[in-house]
This record gives structure tokens, C-alpha cells and sequence, in this order.
């Protein structure tokens, strides 16, 4: 593993409160643990990328089953959700999502509450970091964990700059863990 | 002419006291009144004339704020640290921050059309006299002939000395507008937000202006559906002959290239091939001359050697673009005094010297700020120097790729360099195997931006090895684009005016901007054939008409040979360059005016509330874009307009983005009853980003929703909703209840399914009104 935990993208010059690398996948179990109202937004590229078993989506549908939380698929993915017999995600754009979260006294999806932990997963890389920037900045009462590939520095907790093979190994490390507590 | 100077010229006045000689006097200026309409509410508006209307759209659509840095470092006081609700040492907060530099973007973008224009102007006032007659489609009935020029200035221009006066008025407005981003100015960002819209306005007259002058002096198509088709393509030119390239907006210097060529027979032995938007403007000035493509192009192709003389005006140049040349010994001049590259100014050497010199190489470049000497200069630079030249080019051949691959350590600082996170070490990796495929494909996802090159350690040029590995492809890059086809005619506007407004027709799809994203062309290209095939009215501009044409179906033909250039459903319409962009908002206000009979005469409020409520227009600009594409939306957002953009979108920082959960963001007032009355989210967003095609077609399907549809409107615009919501995502869409409005809004053929989902929801059937923002609307006339 590169454990370089610097943006991937040289030029995305990472800002003045910068998010602890993940170097151990405890720390977004024990997150997600600590969570009331965990929620997962996945990006199309969970469901275009492949690693060696399997897409970042299929890990997703198992921390989401494991725990409990809610889902948005945002883009075309919803399709890929039911398609994997997974129907209780919701959908909408990214910035729809990113707009209700920021609302302190936004309800959820089901009406229940606010969310506290926002876990990101399979954007384009400065989509991804305007819209983590912008909960960093205007959303106070939110934690958030980049589970992409790369380093992403607006976030509370993000992996390091991985190669795929330590990523899949970091999901599924993630999963098995979920399940052992 | 509606507007007239009180000159007072004194040949000599004696008095007790003094004796004056040769006085002149210009005492300000009196509107004249030569136009019948009544002056409307609000003419030459100032920075906060329509702030009143901005804050109606900005509390529907509240921004979003997605800080690119953590910091502000605009003045010496900083840098200031605005992370997680801190001020700056002048007490400016992040968003305000944000919303500063969305105006300052869209001054930039205004200042940049503006300038364009008032270049223009001078020149064509030189060359044609300022009492030349405005002519957008005089022969084929236009009379509302510069709408929004009518619509925010209140005057109906008739001749090109006309325009100066708005030019002033810009200028103006555009300075007011920076002064406001100064440290210690405005410090709200609903009110920085609301300045952004004004330049956004001021930046759609400048557009106006330019393109009007333009199409009156040059003898462009004028507002001709079936303006000729152009060729359009690397792969189009014949490289035997001398190339001239043309880059940039303003075509001048270009059409004097044409014209010396045709003086001097020279016309059919010289390629004359342009980039960007001075190559639309080109082809319509001569059909002949040749697009090579968009913005992404400039590289490849000046990489490639086929050009034997550069020139370049404003706008969407590369800063390299001296450097590159000097690379395969192409000479530039520089046309423009905004972009003069560092070159000596050789304006008022004689012709014969400055071709000499450019053809010994003994300079790389000159600036030469007379377009008819540009044209003589750049011609006869290209006649003498191409056979010394021999098409030097520094592409690699295969093997060179090949060995040059060799050299990469796989440091991977040249995917991290790339804008788009291309799978570069792993093309170059296979190349020093000596397989070059994977590179070529790069070429297809590439944007030509060259950050792998300038990032790569080992002095591998990346760019030039995926350009080089698609040699093949290259050569076959031949289509047809139709030229650019100007204003819509007022006939047009009549014919399609009720059924759009009405929601027939399920919407206007403007596609403008760059599409330089990866596959973006083709992407863009894909979203014109959809939206088209449904029979929505498509328009387009810029390097996105451009990304349209380069595309070919089974049988060999580009889109615009397969798709009518009229206003109409089912249309695929090139208006022509960026400025040309007005005439797509000018589409919408002639609705306003022509079909609704709507006051238009310095009438912005009421214009834009009728566009909002009933025009079910959408903008989208696909690609990584400009300050000008900022101006351009922003335009679009100050009439209501929603506009998508695609992820790299993202980074202007801010969207303008609706709630569908709060219901009561949605009420609009009954014009007929005063009531108000709840519509749903209709349209959504002001401004919001698409992360791939299918979302964005989506996204822009129901954007096209307006709370004027008829129920035959709003079940056609339901249908492709839902239909290009289960053909993208394999799904029903989930807020069916928030935009049926009575039963007989459903699709017919899918009414079962969908009434069973409303029973779901607990959906109540609520009326359809006639929909305004303004107050003052209600009880005043009986709406269109
Ligand atoms: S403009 Fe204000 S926030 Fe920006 S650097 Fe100066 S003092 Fe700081
Ligand atoms: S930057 Fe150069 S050496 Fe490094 S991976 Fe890219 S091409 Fe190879
Ligand atoms: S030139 Fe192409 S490959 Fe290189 S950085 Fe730009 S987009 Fe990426």
C-alpha cells in the first residue's frame, strides 16, 4: 500500500483542516459503529469499476445490509442496485443529496432524523471534493468518511492514495469486520 | 434611431469678456421616440434595478456553496482562513466568498463578450460607416430584429452606430459590477449572487451586439434553417496545399485572409482551416473555409506540422501557442492587442517586410492589429514559407512511441496530473511493448490540455504519443457541420409558441459550451440525437455544435445532415458561434413578445416571469468551461432559465438548486385569482450539476417542466421523463406525485401503473394556474 495520504490529484491543493488517512479499516468500522444515522451516497464509478471480486458497489450493498444504513445512488446506479435484488436505496443527483444534508433540519429520507455519518463512494475525484468541501465548510453536524481510491483531504476520514488491489482489500476488510461485531 | 446626441458646434463666439474659437459641444443625449412601443419599467437597468426579481429566483433556488479552497487570499491582508464559519480580516465570510468569485467569473465572461463586441464594432464601423442597417433576417420577416438588446435597454437599434450606445451602457455596468468584488464592497452573497445575474444580462446584450454587427456587415446566413453544410474535421484538409489556421472569437482578421485570397485567384490553392469560434464565424462568412474542431484540436493539430501560418485573434488560445509553433516553425501573428504573445507590434510595417521576416524565421511571430494587413500578411506567408517548411511536423511514428515508452518509470505523475484521471502509465506501459492501441484510445477520451506532458519527469511527450498512435484515426476525422444559421425568425416563434408554451413540444434543449470532457463529443452528440428523436426543439452553439457534427451514423452521415436546422420539433439547430448564444435566449423572449403578445420594450420582469412559468427551455454546457460559459448561464438564470452542467461543473462552486421536499417553496400566484397555488417543483434547479449523460438527459427531461403545461403539455414531457428514466436507470421515477397535477396529466399508456403509485403517495388533484412570481401580474390581462 502507498500510504501517502496527499491528494491524488497534484494540483487539488488540500486545504487548511485536513482529513486523517485511513490507514486501517477499524477506524471507519468503529465510525460507522458510533453512528446513529449512517448514510452511504454512491457515485456510478461503484458500479463501473472493476476489482478482482467483484465492483465497490457489491461491498457497498453488504456494509449497507450489515448496518443498517441508507443508500442514494446517485446518476444511473439505481438501476445497478436493483439489479443485485437491493431495493431499499433511494436515488437523486449528487447535489440534491449534498443540498438536504446540509439542512440541519433536514428529517432523512424517512422522516426519522437527521443523519450524522455521510460516507461517500464512486465519484469522479473533484466532484467528490467540492462536494466534501462543501459539507466540511456548511454542514457542522456531519462526519464524513471517502471510501474512493484516493486521498481525499476535505473529508474527516479518507483511505490514502491506494492501488486497487489494497482498496478491494480495504472493503472487504471493512465488511468482515462489520460482520465479526 | 432612437437615441441623438445635442451637438453644438461653435465656429466663434465673442464676447465682452472672452473670444472662443472652434468650440465643440456634445450635451448628453435625448431619447428620441421612433419606436411606437411604450417605454417599459425598466430601461438601462443598474446594478440593482432587477434585485428585487433576482431574490424572488434566488429564495426558490437558494445557492449551494462548494468552496474550492479553504481560504481567500485576494488582498494583502490575507491570506484569511474561512474554513468552517471564520471571517477575514475585512469580515467576509465563505459564502460570500464563493458568490464573489461567481461574479467575479461571470464579469470576466461579460467583460470578454463585451470587448469582443466593441472590437467588432469599431472595425465594422471603419470598414462599412456606422449608419450601416442592422439585418438579421430582414428577407425573411424578422422585425424583432435585436430582442434582448429591446428587452434590457430599451431601444430597437437600427444601425451599427446604434450599438455603440449599448456598448457604453455595458461598459458601464461591467465596471460597477468589479468594483463590487473589491475588498470592503459587498459582503452578502445573495446580493453578490444578484450582481452575478446582472452580469449575466449585461453579458447576453454583449453577445447580441456582436453577433447582430457581425451577421449585418458580413453577409452571414441569415436566420436560414438552411444555411449550407461546411466540412468539418482534421481529416478534411488537404495537406498538399499551404494551411492557414485561424484560433480564436473574432473573425476579422480571418475574413480579410478569405478576401485577399479571393482578390488575388489564390482562393482554391490555399486550405484555410480555424479552431474555436472564429472558425464557426468563418464558415459563415465562406463555406469554404474548414473547421478543424473544437478547442481540444489546437495541440494535435499544430503538433502535427499541416499549418503553415497561425493566426490568432482572442479568446480560447493557448498560452503555448507561440511556443508550440516554434516547434514545427510555423510562424503566429497575433491579431489582437488582448492577446499580443509577447510579439513586436508590426502594425505599421510594410506588408512585404513582415512576410520576409516571417518566412526567413528571422522573427517567430508578430502582432499586426490591421485586419486587411493580417489578411495579406498571413496569405502570402503561407504561399512562400509552406514548401520550406514541408509540413514539419513532431508527431512520433510508431516505433519512435514505441522508444520513447521505454523511458517511463510508471510514477504515475502524469495521471495525476491529468484533469480527467486518464489511464496514462498504463497506455505508455503496453506502448513500450509495442502495442499502441491503448494509447489510441486515449486520443478518443483526451482533451488535449498536455498536463501529463508538462508533469512528466522523464520528458516523455504524452500528448504527442497518444496523438501519434492515432494517426489513423485521425485522418478519418471528415464530417459536415451546418453553418452556423444566426436569429430565429419570427415565423418560427408563431409556429412553435403554443405548442411550447403550451407543452406539446416537451422542451428546448440549448447545448452550448465545450464538451471537452472525456468522450464529451461524442456525449453531447448522443444527448442532440436523443432529445431530437423525441421531437424536442435542439439548440446549439459554440464547440458544442461542433462536437455534434463530428459524429457519423451507420450510414456515414453527421447529424446535421439527418436532422432538419429549423426551430421546430424534432430540429437540430446551429445558431452559429458563442456570441451567437443570444439568439437562443432571443428565441425565448420573441415567445414572450411574439406569441404571447407580452410588452418587451425594457420589460425584463415580466419577460423572464413569462419564460420561468411557461418556456420550457434548458441549457447545458457539457465540458470543462470558461468565465464566459459562467456569463452565458448566468444570463440564462436571470430569465429563469435552469441550466445543467456536467461534473467538472462542479467547480464554479456554487449551484442553484430548489427543494422538491418543501412543498411550499412551490407556490407561484395565480394571475387570474390572486391566489397563490402550489405547482411542485417545476422547474427544480436554477443550476445543478449532471454526473454523467444519463443523468444529465434525465435531469433534463423534467427540467423542461414548466406550471403553465396544459394537461396534454404535461403528460408529453411526463412521458420522456419517465420513459428516459426506465430506459437509463431500469427504474420508475419516485416523484410522480409532486408532478401530476390531475389525472389527465398521466401518460395514458402507463396510467394504471402510475395511478396506483399516486393512491401510494396520497396524491390530491390540484389546479393548474396561470402562474407568476410578480404580484403586480394579478388581475392584469388574460394569459397566453
Ligand atoms: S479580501 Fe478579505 S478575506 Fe480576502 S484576503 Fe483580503 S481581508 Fe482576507
Ligand atoms: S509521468 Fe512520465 S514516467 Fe511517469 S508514468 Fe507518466 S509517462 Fe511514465
Ligand atoms: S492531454 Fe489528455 S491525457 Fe494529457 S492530461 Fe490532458 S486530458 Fe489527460
Amino acid at each position: 500500500m502507498i500510504a501517502r495520504a496527499e491528494p491524488w490529484q497534484t494540483a487539488e491543493v488540500s486545504g487548511l483542516t485536513r482529513a486523517l488517512p485511513v490507514i486501517k479499516p477499524e477506524v471507519v468500522v468503529a465510525a460507522i459503529k458510533k453512528s446513529k444515522r449512517p448514510i452511504l451516497i454512491v457515485g456510478h464509478e461503484a458500479a463501473s469499476v472493476d476489482l478482482e471480486q467483484g465492483k465497490p458497489i457489491d461491498y457497498v450493498i453488504q456494509i449497507a445490509e450489515l448496518t443498517g444504513a441508507q443508500i442514494v445512488a446517485t446518476a444511473h446506479v439505481i438501476g445497478e442496485f436493483t439489479q443485485r435484488g437491493f431495493n431499499r436505496a433511494s436515488w437523486m443527483p449528487i447535489m440534491d443529496i449534498s443540498n438536504r444534508l446540509r439542512d440541519p433540519n433536514w428529517q432523512g429520507l424517512d422522516g426519522q432524523g437527521r443523519y450524522d455519518l455521510v460516507l461517500l463512494i464512486g465519484f469522479q475525484y473533484y466532484l467528490e471534493w467540492v462536494t466534501l468541501s462543501g459539507f466540511k465548510h456548511f454542514a457542522p453536524h456531519l462526519k464524513t468518511i471517502s471510501l474512493g481510491r484516493y486521498h481525499q483531504p476535505h473529508a474527516n476520514w479518507s483511505f490514502p492514495n491506494v492501488t486497487p488491489v489494497d482498496w478491494e482489500r480495504q472493503l472487504k476488510s471493512i465488511v468482515k469486520q462489520l460482520k465479526e461485531k | 434611431m432612437p437615441k441623438k446626441d445635442i451637438h453644438l458646434k461653435l465656429e466663434e463666439l465673442k464676447s465682452g469678456l472672452t473670444e472662443v474659437k472652434g468650440l465643440e459641444l456634445s450635451i448628453g443625449k435625448i431619447i428620441e421616440e421612433g419606436w411606437a412601443e411604450p417605454m417599459g419599467p425598466t430601461p438601462y437597468p443598474s446594478v440593482t434595478t432587477l434585485r428585487e426579481w433576482d431574490m424572488k429566483l434566488l429564495s426558490k433556488y437558494k445557492p449551494m456553496y462548494l468552496p474550492y479552497c479553504d481560504s481567500c487570499c485576494l488582498c494583502t491582508m490575507g491570506k484569511c482562513d474561512l474554513t468552517q464559519g471564520k471571517r477575514g480580516a475585512c469580515g467576509l465570510d465563505m459564502a460570500a466568498q464563493q458568490s464573489r468569485i461567481v461574479l467575479l467569473a461571470c464579469c470576466i465572461g461579460a467583460a470578454t463578450h463585451t470587448g469582443h463586441a466593441r472590437h467588432l464594432i469599431e472595425h465594422l464601423i471603419q470598414k462599412y460607416g456606422s449608419t450601416l442597417p442592422i439585418d438579421v433576417g430582414k428577407s425573411v420577416g424578422i422585425e424583432v430584429e435585436a430582442p434582448v438588446t429591446r428587452l434590457v435597454c430599451g431601444i430597437r437599434p437600427r444601425t451599427l452606430g446604434d450599438l455603440e450606445d449599448v456598448l457604453c451602457y455595458l461598459e458601464t455596468q461591467i465596471t460597477q459590477l468589479l468594483a463590487a468584488t473589491h475588498t470592503g464592497q459587498e459582503g452578502n452573497e445573495l446580493d453578490f449572487e444578484s450582481k452575478a445575474f446582472h452580469a449575466g444580462m449585461i453579458d447576453q446584450v454583449g453577445m447580441e451586439v456582436a453577433d447582430i454587427a457581425q451577421l449585418s456587415a458580413l453577409g452571414y446566413p441569415k436566420a436560414d434553417p438552411e444555411a449550407p453544410l461546411a466540412e468539418i474535421g482534421l481529416g478534411t484538409v488537404d495537406v498538399s496545399k499551404p494551411v492557414i489556421l485561424v484560433i480564436g472569437h473574432n473573425v476579422p482578421p480571418a475574413a480579410e485572409i478569405m478576401d485577399y485570397l479571393d482578390k488575388k485567384s489564390l482562393y482554391d490553392k490555399v486550405e484555410i482551416t480555424g479552431i474555436c469560434c472564429t472558425a464557426h464565424d468563418l464558415i459563415r462568412y465562406n463555406p469554404k473555409a474548414k473547421i478543424i474542431g473544437p478547442i481540444s484540436w489546437q495541440l494535435r493539430y499544430i503538433r502535427s506540422g499541416v499549418p503553415d501560418v497561425i493566426v490568432v485573434d482572442e479568446q480560447c488560445i493557448r498560452a503555448d501557442v507561440l511556443a508550440e509553433a516554434q516547434k514545427v516553425k510555423t510562424p503566429v501573428i497575433a491579431s489582437s492587442e488582448k492577446n499580443c504573445l509577447g510579439l513586436k507590434n508590426r502594425t505599421l510595417d510594410p506588408a512585404t517586410e513582415i512576410v520576409a521576416d516571417l518566412v526567413s524565421g528571422s522573427t517567430k511571430g508578430a502582432v499586426i492589429l490591421d485586419p486587411e494587413k493580417v489578411g495579406e500578411v498571413a496569405a502570402r506567408v503561407a504561399v512562400e514559407l509552406a514548401p520550406k517548411r514541408a509540413k514539419f511536423k513532431v508527431l512520433p511514428s510508431i516505433a519512435e512511441i514505441v522508444k520513447e515508452a521505454k523511458r517511463c518509470t510508471q510514477c504515475s505523475d502524469c495521471r495525476r496530473a491529468c484533469p480527467n484521471d486518464l489511464q496514462i502509465p498504463e497506455a505508455v506501459s503496453k506502448a513500450a511493448t509495442g502495442n499502441t492501441n491503448k494509447l489510441a484510445d486515449l486520443y478518443e477520451v483526451c482533451i488535449g490540455c498536455d498536463r501529463c506532458e508538462s508533469a512528466c519527469k522523464n520528458h516523455i511527450r504524452v500528448h504527442s504519443l497518444i496523438t501519434g498512435a492515432a494517426e489513423k484515426k485521425i485522418k478519418e476525422e471528415k464530417y459536415k457541420i451546418r453553418v452556423g444559421r444566426g436569429a430565429i425568425q419570427d415565423i418560427e416563434i408563431r409556429n412553435v409558441g403554443a405548442p411550447i408554451v403550451l407543452g406539446e413540444i416537451p422542451g428546448v434543449i440549448a447545448l452550448v459550451g465545450c464538451a471537452n470532457y472525456p468522450n464529451g463529443g461524442a456525449e453531447v452528440a448522443e444527448m442532440a440525437a436523443e432529445f431530437t428523436r423525441r421531437r424536442y426543439i435542439v439548440v446549439s452553439s459554440g464547440c458544442s455544435a461542433m462536437s455534434i457534427a463530428m459524429t457519423k451514423n451507420e450510414e456515414g452521415k453527421s447529424p446535421y445532415e439527418l436532422y432538419p436546422g429549423a426551430f421546430e420539433a424534432g430540429g437540430l439547430v446551429n445558431v452559429g458561434s458563442c456570441v451567437s448564444n443570444a439568439h437562443i435566449a432571443g428565441a425565448a423572449i420573441k415567445i414572450a413578445n411574439i406569441f404571447a403578445k407580452r410588452p418587451l420594450r425594457a420589460n425584463y420582469e415580466e419577460i423572464a416571469d413569462y419564460i420561468h412559468n411557461r418556456v420550457g427551455a434548458v441549457g447545458l454546457a457539457w465540458g470543462a468551461i470558461t468565465q464566459k460559459a459562467a456569463a452565458i448561464a448566468s444570463g440564462f438564470w436571470r430569465l429563469g432559465v435552469p441550466v445543467v452542467v456536467g461534473p467538472h461543473g462542479s467547480k464554479y462552486r456554487r449551484m442553484l438548486l430548489g427543494r422538491s421536499d418543501i412543498k411550499d417553496d412551490w407556490n407561484v400566484y395565480d394571475a387570474r385569482t390572486g391566489g397563490l397555488v402550489n405547482v411542485g417543483p417545476t422547474p427544480e434547479h436554477l443550476f445543478c450539476v449532471a454526473e454523467t449523460k444519463q443523468e444529465a438527459m434525465v435531469m433534463m427531461a423534467k427540467l423542461c417542466l414548466r406550471p403553465n403545461d396544459t394537461s396534454k403539455g404535461r403528460m408529453i414531457k411526463l412521458t420522456n421523463y419517465i420513459d428516459m428514466q426506465k430506459k437509463f436507470y431500469g427504474v420508475m421515477p419516485d416523484d410522480l406525485h409532486q408532478l401530476v397535477r390531475r389525472e389527465t396529466d398521466i401518460p395514458i399508456t402507463m396510467k394504471e401503473e402510475i395511478v396506483k403509485i399516486l393512491e401510494n403517495k396520497g396524491w390530491k388533484e390540484s389546479t393548474i394556474p396561470d402562474p407568476t412570481l410578480l404580484p403586480r401580474m394579478i388581475g392584469t390581462r388574460k394569459s397566453r
